[in-house]
C-alpha cells in the first residue's frame, strides 16, 4: 500500500482548496450573520475561480490520489471546468433574485460551494466508494437548495419530493454498488473492469450479477441527469425550487452526472457496452419523445425548461449509445453548449419581473419584442439554438452527437432525435412567437441588472458565434474523450 | 444579314419596351413604339419577299449555336426560301394592321402597353416559327404563340369567361402539342438530327421503313407525319381539336383577327407545307389530313349557319377555311394552300375586324339577334364587310376565288376517292359559307333594328384608325389573288425547293386541265349560297324558323356545335375533374395531409396531454414509475439472457 503513505494531495487540491473555502465562509457566515451573504457570494465564486486556475494549470496526464480512489486526467479537467463555470455563474446570476426575494442567508453560497465540491468528487471518482461520497456531498447540497425558501410551500415541497426520490436512488445506486462488488470483489474502476473482462470471480452467475448491479447504478445516475423514466422529480423541482436555485440545477449537477455517467460506462464496464448500450438506447429514445412532447403542454417557463432539460439529456445521451470516442466526443461538446444556452436562458428567466414581482407564465413574455428587443432577441436565440436551428451552437452540438451516431449504425436513434427535435422546435418557436408577434402583456421591469446583462451577452455571443471558432471546444472535448479511452 | 434578322426581332424589341417599361413611358408612347417597330418590319418583310421569293435567292442565316449536348446539336438559324417569304409577308403586314386597329379598338381599355407588348411577342414568336430552320426552332415558336394566345385570350382577365376560355385553348393545345412534340422525338430517334436539311433529305430512305413499338410493326413516316399532324390540329383548330377556336373570341377583337383568323391557326397548315419532303412519302398521313380537313370543312359550315354570335360565326368560318386548306395539302396541292392562307389572311383579318367596328359601334354587343339595320349607320364598315364576304364566298374576281377554286379542283384532279370526298365536301361547305356570310351581313346590316333605343342612338361610325387599316385589308382582300397568282402556277417554279410534291402527285398542276363545270361550279353553289340567304332572311324571315321546327334534331345538333363539348366534358373533363379532387380530398386532404402534418400534429397534442397528465404530483406516482423503470430494465436483461 504505498499508495496510501503517498495520497498524492496534489491531484485533489481543487477540491480540497474548494472544502477548506467552504468550511472558512461557513464559519464567517456563523459569526458575521445574513448581512455577509453577498460578500460570501462574491467570495465563493472567487472560491470558484480560483479552484478553475488550479484545475487548469494540473498537469495533464492522468494521476490518482487516495490510493486510486480520486482520479485526474483530461476529462476529469474538462468538466471540471465546465461544472465550476456553470456553478460560479449561477452564483453570480441569482445575487439579485436573492436579495429580492428575501433568501440572502449566508447558507445560500455555502451550500452551492459544498455541492461544487461534490461534483468534482463525483467527476474525479475511480472508485464505487468515492463515487457515492462525491454523489451524496452534491445531492445533500442540492435538497436543502431546492428547499431553500422554506417559507415558500412550492419550494419545500420541491425538496421533500428532491430528497424522497433522491434517497430511492441512494438506494438503488447503494444496491447496485454492493452487487457488483459482490460479484467482482472490487470497488476500484479498475479492478472491477479487470474482473469484469475476466467474467467475474463467481463463474457463470458473475456476468448476469454484474449485469443486475450495473442496472441498478445505471438507474441511479439517469435520475440524476433526469432521463425518462427516472425525470418524474424534474419539472415539479425545477418549478418549485427558487429560480436561481433552478438554474444552477440545469447547468452544474446535470453536467457533472453526466460526467459520471461517462466515467462509470466507459471505465469499469467497458466490456460490457453491448449491455448498457441497450440501456441508454432505451433512456435517450425515452427522454427525446417525452421532452419533446410534455413540453409542449406547458405554460410555467420553468417547467418548461425542465422538459427541454430532459430533451436535451436524451440528445446527449445519442452520443454516449454510439460507445465511441466520437461519440462521447460529441456528449461532451453537447454538454458545453447546452450549459452555455441554458445559462443564458435562465438569465432571461431570472429577468421576468412585473412590478417588483417575479413572473413564470410563458404568456407573461408576450410582445417582449417590443417592450425590451435586446432581452427578446437573445431569449429568441437560445430558443432557436436549443431547437438545433443553424448556424447557432444548437445545431452544432446535435450535429456531432447525430453523425456519432450514424458512423456507428444507430440510424434509427438518429432518425429519432431529428423527428423529436422537430417536435421540441415547436415550442421553442412558439415561445419566438409569443415574443414577436403576440400584444404585449403587460411589460416586465427594466432594467435588468448588470449581472444579468452581462451573463446574457456572454453566453448570447458564444451560441451566436460557436460556428465562427469552435476549435478550442472541438479539441478539448477530444483530448477528454481520448482520456476516457485508454 | 441584318434584312433577314431585323423583321423578326424588331416586334420583340417592341415588345419589350412596350411590356417592361409601359408603365415608364405611358400608353401612348408603347402603342407608337410597337407599331413603329411592326411597320418597320413589315417594310423589310416586303423587301426579303421581293428578293427571296420574286428573286429566288434563298437564304440561311447562321445566328449561334443554340445547344449541344452529345450528338444532339440545335443552331439559332433562319431559313428563307418562298414559303417562308410569303408567310414573312402575309404575317407582317396583318399584324401591322392589326397594331394600327388596336390603337383605335382598344383606346379605352386601362391596358394599353401591356396589350401592345403581348401583340408584338405574339408576332415574333409566329415570325420565329416560321423562319426557323429546324424542328425545335419551330416548336419555339410554336410554343411561344401559344403562350401568348393564352395571354391573349385572358387578356381581360376579370372576365370568367375569357378565364376558362384561355385555360380550355392552352389544354387543347398542349393535347395537339404533345403529339408535335413526340413526332419531333421520332424524328430525332430516326434520324438523328432535326435540322430541316438532315431530315428531309433522310426522308427518301426512310420511306417504307417501320420501326417496332410494343409489338407492332409501324411505318417510320407515317406515324412521324400523323404525329405532326396532331400538333397541326391543334394549333389549326381542326375537327377533334377545334373547340378552343370559337371560345377564344372572348379575347379582344384585334386578337381574334390576328392570331384565330391570319396567323396563328394557320401555323398547323405552314408546317405541313413546310414537312411536305416528310408527307410525300406518307401515304396515311396524307389521307388522314385530307379526311380530317374535308369533314372540318363541312363540319365547321354546318355549325356557322345556326350560331348568333357574330364572332363565333366567323370563328367557324376560319375553322372552316382552314379545312380547305388541309386537304388541300392532303392531296398535295401545298402551293395551294398557302395561297389560300395568304389570301384568307387578309379577307378573315377584315371580316374579323369589320366585326370589331360592329361591335364597337353597338356598345359591346355581339349577338346578331339584337342588330339588323345598321348599314346607313355605318355604311363604311357595311361596304368593307361585303368586300371581305365576297372574297370568302368565292365570287370571282374577289381574291377568295382563286384560291378556293384553285383547292377544290386541285381534289378534284387528284383522282382518288378521298379527292372526292373532299372535293364535294368543299362544294357543300361553299355553298353553306356563302349562306351563312349572307346571314351574317343580312341578320347585322339589314331588316328593321332590333337593338334598343339606348344602344342605336350611340351607333357611329369606327374613327379612321380603324377604318384606314380595314380599307386597305380590303384592298389585299381584293388584289391579294392577283398578286399571289404566280403561287399556284402549274409549273410551281415559284417555289423551288421550298415544297417538294412526289412525282404522280401533282394534283396542283392536273388542277388546270379539270373540266369547265370543276371550275364553275363553287362560284355556282356560292350565287346559290347568298341567293338562298336572300330568300331565307330577307324575302321571307319566317323560312328559317319553319325549317328550324321541321329539322329540330338537325337544327339542335348544329346550333350546340354537334355536341363535341358535351362530348368531351363526359369523356375527359368530368373524369379528369372527378379524379383530381378524388385525390385533392382522399388523397392529398385525407391521406397525406390527415396521416402526414395534420395527424402527426394532432397526435403530438394528444401524446402531449397524455404526457403532462403522467405528471400527477404525487410522490409515491413518481416512485413508482422510478421502480416500474427499474424492474423493466431488469426483466429485459433476465429475458434476454435465457
Amino acid at each position: 500500500m504505498t499508495e496510501l503513505a503517498n495520497p498524492n494531495y496534489l491531484a485533489a487540491l481543487p477540491e480540497m482548496f474548494l472544502a477548506a473555502a467552504a468550511a472558512v465562509l461557513l464559519m464567517i457566515g456563523v459569526f458575521v450573520g445574513n448581512r455577509s451573504t453577498t460578500a460570501l457570494t462574491l467570495l465563493s465564486a472567487l472560491a470558484m475561480a480560483a479552484a478553475f486556475i488550479m484545475v487548469l494549470v494540473a498537469p495533464d496526464e492522468r494521476a490518482t490520489a487516495f490510493g486510486g480512489l480520486f482520479v485526474t486526467d483530461t476529462f476529469s479537467t474538462f468538466m471540471k471546468c465546465l461544472v465550476l463555470i456553470g456553478a460560479s455563474v449561477t452564483l453570480i446570476m441569482g445575487l439579485g433574485y436573492v436579495k429580492r426575494e428575501g433568501m440572502a442567508r449566508f447558507e445560500f453560497p455555502v451550500l452551492i460551494l459544498f455541492a461544487s465540491v461534490g461534483m468534482l468528487m463525483m467527476i474525479s471518482a475511480n472508485d464505487l466508494i468515492a463515487l457515492y461520497i462525491g454523489l451524496e456531498l452534491q445531492s445533500l447540497s442540492l435538497y436543502i437548495l431546492a428547499a431553500f425558501r422554506r417559507d415558500a410551500v412550492r419550494s419545500s415541497e420541491a425538496g421533500l419530493k428532491y430528497f424522497v426520490l433522491g434517497a430511492l436512488s441512494s438506494g438503488f445506486l447503494l444496491y447496485g454498488c454492493s452487487m457488483v462488488y459482490g460479484f467482482t470483489g472490487a470497488t476500484n474502476f479498475e479492478a472491477i473492469a479487470a474482473a469484469v473482462a475476466s467474467g467475474g470471480e463467481a463463474g457463470a452467475a458473475g456476468p448476469i450479477g454484474i449485469l443486475i448491479g450495473l442496472v441498478f447504478i445505471a438507474v441511479a445516475l439517469a435520475f440524476k441527469i433526469s432521463a425518462v423514466p427516472f425525470h418524474m422529480w424534474t419539472p415539479d423541482v425545477y418549478e418549485g425550487a427558487p429560480t436561481p436555485v433552478t438554474a444552477f440545477f440545469a447547468a452544474a449537477p446535470k453536467i457533472a452526472a453526466m460526467a459520471l455517467l461517462l466515467r462509470v460506462f466507459l471505465g469499469p464496464f467497458q466490456e460490457l457496452v453491448e449491455q448498457w448500450e441497450q440501456i441508454i438506447l432505451f433512456v435517450s429514445i425515452a427522454s427525446m419523445a417525452l421532452g419533446a412532447l410534455a413540453a409542449i403542454g406547458q405554460t410555467n417557463i420553468k417547467r418548461l425548461m425542465a422538459y427541454s432539460s430532459i430533451g436535451h439529456v436524451g440528445y446527449a445521451l445519442v452520443g454516449l449509445a454510439a460507445g465511441t470516442p466520437e461519440g462521447v466526443r460529441g456528449v461532451i461538446i453537447y454538454l458545453t453548449i447546452y450549459m452555455v444556452m441554458s445559462l443564458g436562458a435562465f438569465s432571461c428567466i431570472l429577468a421576468m419581473r412585473q412590478k417588483g414581482q417575479m413572473v413564470e407564465q410563458i404568456s407573461d413574455l408576450a410582445g417582449l419584442s417590443k417592450t425590451n428587443p435586446l432581452m427578446a432577441f437573445s431569449f429568441a436565440v437560445f430558443m432557436f439554438s436549443m431547437a438545433g436551428i443553424p448556424p447557432l451552437a444548437g445545431f452544432f452540438g446535435k450535429l456531432y452527437v447525430f453523425l456519432a451516431a450514424i458512423d456507428a449504425g444507430l440510424y434509427g436513434l438518429a432518425i429519432v432525435g431529428v423527428l423529436t427535435s422537430v417536435v421540441g422546435a415547436f415550442y421553442y418557436i412558439r415561445i419566438v412567437k409569443l415574443m414577436y408577434f403576440d400584444e404585449p402583456a403587460a411589460p416586465l421591469d427594466r432594467p435588468i441588472g448588470v449581472e444579468l446583462s452581462v451573463v446574457l451577452a456572454g453566453t448570447g455571443i458564444v451560441t451566436v458565434l460557436f460556428f465562427a471558432y469552435p476549435t478550442p471546444v472541438l479539441i478539448g472535448a477530444q483530448a477528454a474523450a481520448a482520456s476516457l479511452f485508454p | 444579314m441584318l434584312l433577314y434578322i431585323a423583321p423578326v426581332f424588331l416586334p420583340l424589341i417592341g415588345a419589350a419596351i412596350a411590356g417592361l417599361f409601359g408603365r415608364l413611358i405611358g400608353a401612348r408612347a408603347s402603342q407608337v413604339v410597337s407599331c413603329l417597330a411592326m411597320g418597320i418590319a413589315a417594310i423589310l418583310a416586303v423587301i426579303v419577299f421581293d428578293r427571296v421569293a420574286i428573286g429566288g435567292e434563298v437564304q440561311q442565316v447562321y445566328l449561334f449555336q443554340w445547344i449541344s449536348s452529345g450528338g444532339f446539336e440545335v443552331d439559332w438559324a433562319f431559313r428563307y426560301d418562298a414559303l417562308t417569304a410569303v408567310m414573312v409577308f402575309v404575317v407582317s403586314i396583318v399584324s401591322f394592321l392589326i397594331h394600327v386597329y388596336s390603337i383605335g379598338y382598344m383606346a379605352h381599355d386601362p391596358h394599353i402597353p401591356r396589350f401592345f407588348a403581348y401583340l408584338s411577342l405574339f408576332t415574333f414568336f409566329m415570325l420565329a416559327l416560321i423562319t426557323a430552320d429546324n424542328l425545335l426552332q419551330l416548336y419555339f415558336g410554336w410554343e411561344g404563340v401559344g403562350l401568348l394566345s393564352y395571354l391573349l385570350i385572358g387578356f381581360w382577365y376579370k372576365r370568367p369567361a375569357a378565364n376558362s376560355a384561355d385555360i380550355k385553348a392552352y389544354v387543347v393545345n398542349r393535347v395537339g402539342d404533345f403529339g408535335f412534340g413526340l413526332g419531333i422525338l421520332a424524328i430525332f430517334l430516326t434520324v438523328g438530327s432535326i435540322s430541316y436539311d438532315a431530315v428531309f433529305s433522310a426522308a427518301p430512305d426512310l420511306a417504307g421503313r417501320s420501326f417496332e413499338f410494343l409489338g407492332g410493326q409501324f411505318d417510320i413516316l407515317n406515324v412521324v407525319c400523323i404525329l405532326l399532324f396532331v400538333g397541326a390540329m391543334g394549333k389549326s383548330a381542326q375537327f377533334l381539336l377545334h373547340t378552343w377556336l370559337p371560345d377564344a373570341m372572348e379575347g379582344p377583337t384585334p386578337v381574334s383577327a390576328l392570331i384565330h383568323a391570319a396567323t396563328m391557326v394557320t401555323a398547323g397548315v405552314f408546317m405541313v407545307a413546310r414537312m411536305s419532303p416528310l408527307f410525300e412519302y406518307a401515304p396515311v398521313a396524307l389521307a388522314v389530313v385530307t379526311v380530317i380537313g374535308a369533314i372540318t370543312a363541312i363540319f365547321a359550315a354546318l355549325i356557322a349557319i345556326t350560331q348568333t354570335d357574330i364572332k363565333r360565326v366567323i370563328a367557324y368560318s376560319t375553322m372552316s377555311q382552314l379545312g380547305y386548306m388541309f386537304f388541300a395539302c392532303g392531296v398535295s396541292a401545298y402551293s395551294a394552300a398557302i395561297f389560300h392562307l395568304a389570301t384568307h389572311a387578309f379577307f378573315k383579318a377584315l371580316l374579323f375586324m369589320g366585326a370589331g367596328a360592329v361591335i364597337h359601334a353597338m356598345s359591346d354587343e355581339q349577338d346578331m339577334r339584337r342588330m339588323g339595320g345598321l348599314w346607313k349607320l355605318i355604311p363604311v364598315t357595311y361596304g368593307l364587310m361585303w368586300v371581305g364576304s365576297l372574297a370568302l364566298a368565292g365570287i370571282p374576281f374577289f381574291s377568295g376565288f382563286f384560291s378556293k377554286d384553285i383547292i377544290l379542283e386541285s381534289a378534284f384532279a387528284a383522282h382518288t376517292g378521298l379527292g372526292q370526298f373532299a372535293f364535294w365536301a368543299g362544294i357543300a361547305a361553299a355553298a353553306l359559307t356563302a349562306l351563312y356570310s349572307w346571314r351574317l351581313i343580312i341578320l347585322t346590316f339589314h331588316g328593321k333594328s332590333r337593338a334598343d333605343e339606348q344602344v342605336l342612338a350611340h351607333v357611329h361610325e369606327a374613327p379612321p384608325v380603324m377604318t384606314i387599316p380595314n380599307v386597305l385589308l380590303a384592298i389585299g382582300a381584293i388584289g391579294a389573288g392577283y398578286l399571289l397568282l404566280p403561287l399556284v402556277a402549274a409549273d410551281g417554279a415559284f417555289w423551288g425547293d421550298a415544297i417538294f410534291v412526289l412525282p404522280g402527285h401533282e394534283a396542283l398542276e392536273a388542277a388546270h386541265h379539270v373540266d369547265f363545270w370543276v371550275k364553275a361550279l363553287p362560284t355556282i353553289v356560292a350565287v346559290l349560297g347568298i341567293g338562298a340567304a336572300y330568300l331565307a332572311y330577307m324575302a321571307w324571315p319566317a323560312l328559317p324558323g319553319a325549317i328550324a321546327a321541321r329539322l329540330r334534331p338537325l337544327y339542335l345538333l348544329s346550333l350546340n356545335k354537334g355536341y363535341v363539348d358535351e362530348l368531351y366534358d363526359f369523356v375527359f373533363v368530368r373524369p379528369a375533374m372527378y379524379l383530381g379532387r378524388g385525390l385533392w380530398k382522399q388523397g392529398d386532404g385525407a391521406v397525406i395531409d390527415g396521416v402526414g402534418p395534420d395527424g402527426l400534429a394532432a397526435a403530438a397534442l394528444v401524446l402531449a396531454r397524455r404526457a403532462v397528465r403522467l405528471q400527477s404530483g404525487y410522490l409515491y406516482h413518481y416512485a413508482f414509475a422510478m421502480l416500474i423503470g427499474l424492474a423493466a430494465i431488469v426483466t429485459w436483461y433476465l429475458l434476454a439472457r435465457t
